[in-house]
Parts: structure tokens; sequence; C-alpha cells
């Protein structure tokens, strides 16, 4: 018995399978919509980072005889915007705080909601009862109200939009790694490696955080969408970014009163948020269903 | 039933209770003296010490908030530093006006949600899904005060169609002459529970579609416009409930759109108190609204209950 199992094996060709990472990562790559969204973002984040070695104009040169100049006027490719500052270096450099005031909160919301929801989870109990019942609060607040009310009270700032932004995601991510936790705690598995010896944070590192992290991670890249359009509307209202700096919901701002004398110019803000918060979206929709092998 | 009622209720409680503490101790953690904008800038010590009784300022934090909400509860929200009126009455006011803009989007992006939903669920992966989800997908994701400016471009500076600015003349009546004020806020504000509505319905068709009665109903020789009645009425609680959240979002983050708009409600009553550290009004307008949005989620939660039976037992 034990002869022909061994010859069967032996002739079998070697064929590790695919896990299940990479299985996600392949039909990912395969998804059309998905990479022209990543390379729409890669573009835009690189012009960013990049933005002093372009050649681009100064983004704070104003000069009052070449104000609100439509686009495509030779010399100043988007136009300039109502001091005569040049768009496209504004829209690109701008890219640089816009992107990290809207990623950072979820970045953050991501460490502090993930560890949170896992002691929840894990832990049960009167940990549970006591994160969660505090979250519940929270929840208590419509997002945009809270963002606006913690910012309008700690003041304008790039922290301090930051801050207001990332005390809004925090109980949203914790209530999802905290059901997503609760989930895997009462498998084999994690019976089984507590039964092997390992300790409470043992388990939940090694052998749980790898099984609650991918819908986590899905759940806070649909945020990254949410949170750029709400940190870009936190400096609209004069409640993030101070000028002169460029920032998108900033200049969005500062161009309102220019939608008579130059509309083209005034909407340009707008539309790298609307692209930013739109890839942001698809990517997220596009992970979803990769992710989701069943199908 | 009756017991679920009571047992939301009780559970409601200690969330209200925390609420109002975390509007005070926002308003509280605030760098800066409160009276700073009353004061005028050479106001003697003496004055400062008489504004800072008057207004309570001059007591220990939790006799301050024991103070206010024994106050609250008896309908007084304080008086405003700025104008002088008592902040229920301006809230009041202004939640009338929002409650306008927030209850007529509201209508639209569900009107509109649940029939892109509805089409996108049942042609699933035809063009004609592509379509629909590509407009839910933009309707999340569109920075809603830039198409609020858009709009105002569009139908207030190049076609001269309806007015920019303000909600007309005198007090609101449900004539043209106010209503022509009301179409680009509420569209604009339509489109976030549009996108939400539509991804919602959407999925919940697919499920729906694939369950076994359907199959049943097909097989008793039901007509397909039939069948979709059942899909329809099997996916209107859920929508319904959805919907029910996203009023209170909007009453809640109108703020931007009122903003662009100029339109005098809550987010406006908001954006002057922050600028103007007006501090009873900033507190009393985020406990209503706060409280407003409790209030709306326990309905939702009792009337998704009373609809199916199942969620009352979990």
């Amino acid at each position: 018995m034990s002869a022909t199992s061994d010859a069967a094996l032996q002739a079998a060709p070697v064929q590790k399978a695919r896990g299940y990472w990479a299985t996600v990562g392949r039909r990912f790559s395969r998804d059309k919509v998905s990479m022209v969204c990543a390379a729409v973002l890669l573009a835009i984040v690189l012009a960013a980072i990049f933005a002093p070695w372009l050649g681009l104009a100064d983004p704070y040169q104003g000069s009052m005889i070449r104000r609100l100049r439509h686009i495509g006027t030779p010399g100043y490719l988007l136009g300039t915007d109502e001091l005569g500052r040049d768009m496209l270096s504004r829209l690109i450099y701008g890219g640089r705080l816009s992107l990290l005031i809207g990623i950072l909160p979820v970045v953050l919301a991501f460490g502090i909601g993930t560890s949170l929801g896992l002691l929840a989870g894990y832990l049960g109990g009167a940990v549970n009862t006591i994160i969660m019942r505090t979250i519940d609060v929270f929840y208590a607040f419509p997002s945009v109200l809270l963002a606006i009310a913690i910012s309008g009270v700690l003041g304008a700032g790039v922290v301090n939009s930051i801050v207001s932004l990332t005390v809004v995601f925090v109980p949203q991510i914790t209530r999802v790694a905290e059901s997503v936790t609760t989930s895997v705690r009462n498998l084999d598995f994690v019976d089984a490696a507590r039964a092997s010896g390992a300790g409470a944070i043992t388990i939940m590192r090694v052998h749980m955080l790898g099984n609650v992290l991918g819908p986590i991670f899905v759940y806070a890249t649909g945020l990254i969408s949410v949170s750029m359009i709400l940190a870009s509307g936190l400096s609209f209202l004069g409640l993030g970014t101070k000028p002169p700096e460029p920032e998108w919901g900033l200049m969005l701002n500062t161009l309102r009163t220019a939608i008579y004398v130059n509309p083209g110019v005034a909407a340009l803000p707008g539309v790298m948020i609307f692209a930013v918060s739109i890839c942001f979206n698809m990517l997220s929709d596009g992970l979803r269903s990769a992710m989701d092998i069943r199908n | 039933m009756l017991v679920y009622i009571l047992r939301r209720i009780i559970y409601v409680i200690p969330i209200v209770i925390a609420v109002a503490l975390v509007c005070f101790l926002l308003v509280h953690i605030t760098p800066g003296d409160p009276l700073v904008a009353v004061l005028p800038a050479d106001a003697s010590a003496e004055l400062a010490a008489q504004m800072r009784a008057a207004y309570g300022f001059d007591r220990p934090l939790p006799v301050q908030f024991g103070l206010w909400i024994w106050q609250a509860l008896h309908g007084n929200l304080g008086t405003s530093i700025a104008s002088g009126r008592p902040v229920l009455a301006e809230v009041t006011q202004a939640v009338g006006n929002t409650f306008i803009l927030a209850v007529t989007a509201s209508l639209i992006g569900f009107f509109f949600g649940v029939f892109f939903g509805l089409v996108a669920g049942y042609f699933r992966n035809t063009w004609v899904d592509k379509v629909a989800t590509s407009i839910a997908v933009a309707g999340v994701s569109v920075p809603h005060y830039w198409l609020g400016m858009v709009l105002v471009i569009i139908f207030s500076v190049w076609l001269n169609w309806l007015p920019a600015v303000g909600m007309g003349p005198g007090g609101w009546s449900w004539d043209w002459a106010h209503m022509r004020h009301l179409i680009l806020p509420a569209v604009t504000m339509s489109v976030i529970p549009m996108g939400i509505v539509t991804r919602t319905v959407r999925a919940l068709t697919g499920d729906i579609l694939s369950q076994d009665f359907v199959e049943a109903l097909r097989s008793k020789g039901l007509k397909e416009t039939q069948v979709f009645r059942h899909v329809v009425k099997n996916a209107a609680p859920t929508a319904v409930a959805v919907m029910g959240l996203q009023l209170g979002y909007l009453l809640g983050g109108s703020i931007l759109i009122e903003t662009v708009f100029s339109w005098p409600g809550t987010g406006f009553l908001l954006n002057s108190a922050i600028f103007q550290r007006d501090l009873p009004l900033l507190q009393g307008t985020i406990l209503v609204l706060a409280l407003f949005f409790v209030f709306l989620n326990l309905v939702v939660d009792i009337a998704q209950a009373s609809i199916d039976p199942r969620i009352k037992r979990s």
C-alpha cells in the first residue's frame, strides 16, 4: 500500500497551490478599471512628490496683471487663479497637502481602530463592553458634524484637521475590526494555538491579525474617498489649511468668488478631489471583488 | 413588540447622556477664553469676572455640566453670545430650514436610488447595470460642495434659470418664488443618498433574485412584471431603513452645502458659531443635531422591527 502511494506521489508533478494573497493579487491586476485608477492615482501622487523637479512655475508667486487667465492661455496651460498664480503648478503642488490630510487620518485610524477592535473582539467581556459602548457614543454623531465640530473647536490647521478626521474614522474601523475578530476567535485554529500554550498577544499578532487584516484593509481603502472629500471640505470651510498654501479644498474656496469671471478655472480644484476620490472608491471595489474568491 | 421598543429606548438613554457629555466637553476643551468674542479688548478685570459669572464659566466643570443638562431638560440651551437671542430659538428656526432641504434631497435621492438600484440589480452585468453603478459611484465620490458650485455655474451663471444663493424673500412657503431657491441645493445634496441607496438596492435585488421563492413564483407561471413586484416588496424595508439613516446624515452634514448656497439652516448657524466662537450656540446646535440623529436611529430600528419580525429576536 505504502509502496504504491509513494510511487504515485513521486510521479505527481510538484505543484504548489497558489496562496490566497497571490490569487487575490492576480485577480486584482487583471481588473482593467482598478489598474486604470491605480495608474491615475500613481501619476497624481508622483507628480505631487516630485513637483519641485518638474519645472513648474512658483505656486506662491502671484501677479496683479495676470489674474484669472483662462484655461489654455499660452504659458499658463490651466490658467491663473484670483491672485495670478499658475493653476497647473498649484494643482500639482496642492496634491501634497490634499493627499496628506486625506490619507493620513485613515492610516492612523486603521492602526488605532484595528488595535482596539482586535482587543475588544479577542478579550471580550468587560474590555469589549467598555470599548464598544464608547464607540457607540461616537456613532451617535453624523460623521460630517463630528469632524466639523472637532475642527471648529480645535481651530483651523493641518494637524487639527487630521486629528478630527482620525477621531471620525476610528469608531468605524474599530466596529469592523471587532466584528471580524469575533467571527474568527472561536475557529479551530485559534483554539489549537491556545491549546498549544500560546499567549494572548501571540495569538492576536501571529494567528488572528493575518485573518482579520484583509477585510479591515478593504474597508479602510473605501474610507479614503470619504476622507479626501471631508478633508478638503474642512479646508473649503476655512477649518483646514490656511492660505497661501496650495490645497484643493482651500483653492476651491478662494476661487468661489471667481465663478462669474472664470468658471472653468474656479471648478478645477474640485476636479482633482473628484478624480482622487472616485479612483480610491473604484480601487476599493476592485479589491473587494478580487478578495471574494468564491465568485 | 412593546418589550422590544422599551428595550431599545432604555438602551438609548445612556447614549443620550454620553452624547450630551461629549458636546459639553468638546466645547470646554477649547483653547482660549469663551468670552473673547463679547468682551471689548480693553475690558476691566471686574467686567470680565462679572460676565464670566453671568454665563456660569466661573464654576467647576461638573457643576457647569449638571446645570447645563438641567437647563436643557427645561428647554433652555442658554443665550447666544453673539446675537443675545436664546439658543433654542435660533436652533429651532435653523433646523426647520435644514429640514426642508434635507427631506427634499432625501426624497429625490431615494427615488432615483431605488430606480437605478432596481434596474441595475435586475439587469445585472449588462450595460444598464454598468451605467447605473457608475452613476452610483460618481454620486458617493463627488465632493458635493464642488458639485454645488458647478451647478451654480451652469444654471445660475450661464443659463440664468435658477438663483444661486439664499432661500427666497421672507419666510419659507411652498410657492415657486421660494422653491426655485430649493432646487439646486436639494439636487446637490441628493447625490450622496442616491449613490448609497443605488448600491444597497442593487445588492438587495441580486440577493432576492437568487432566492428560491423567486424560482417558485416563476414556475407558478407569474409574469416577469409580477415577479418584479415581489422583488420590490422584499427590498423596500431595508431601502427605507437606509434612507432613514441617510436623512440623519444629511441633517447633520448639511454645513458644506448650506455654505455654498447660503442656505440659512443649521450648517450656516454652526459655521457662524464656530467663527464667532459662540460657545453656547455651538454646543446647543451640535447637541440638537446629535440627539435628532439618535432619535432617527431609534425610529428606524423600531420601524424595521415592526415590519420584519426576525429582527426582534436577535
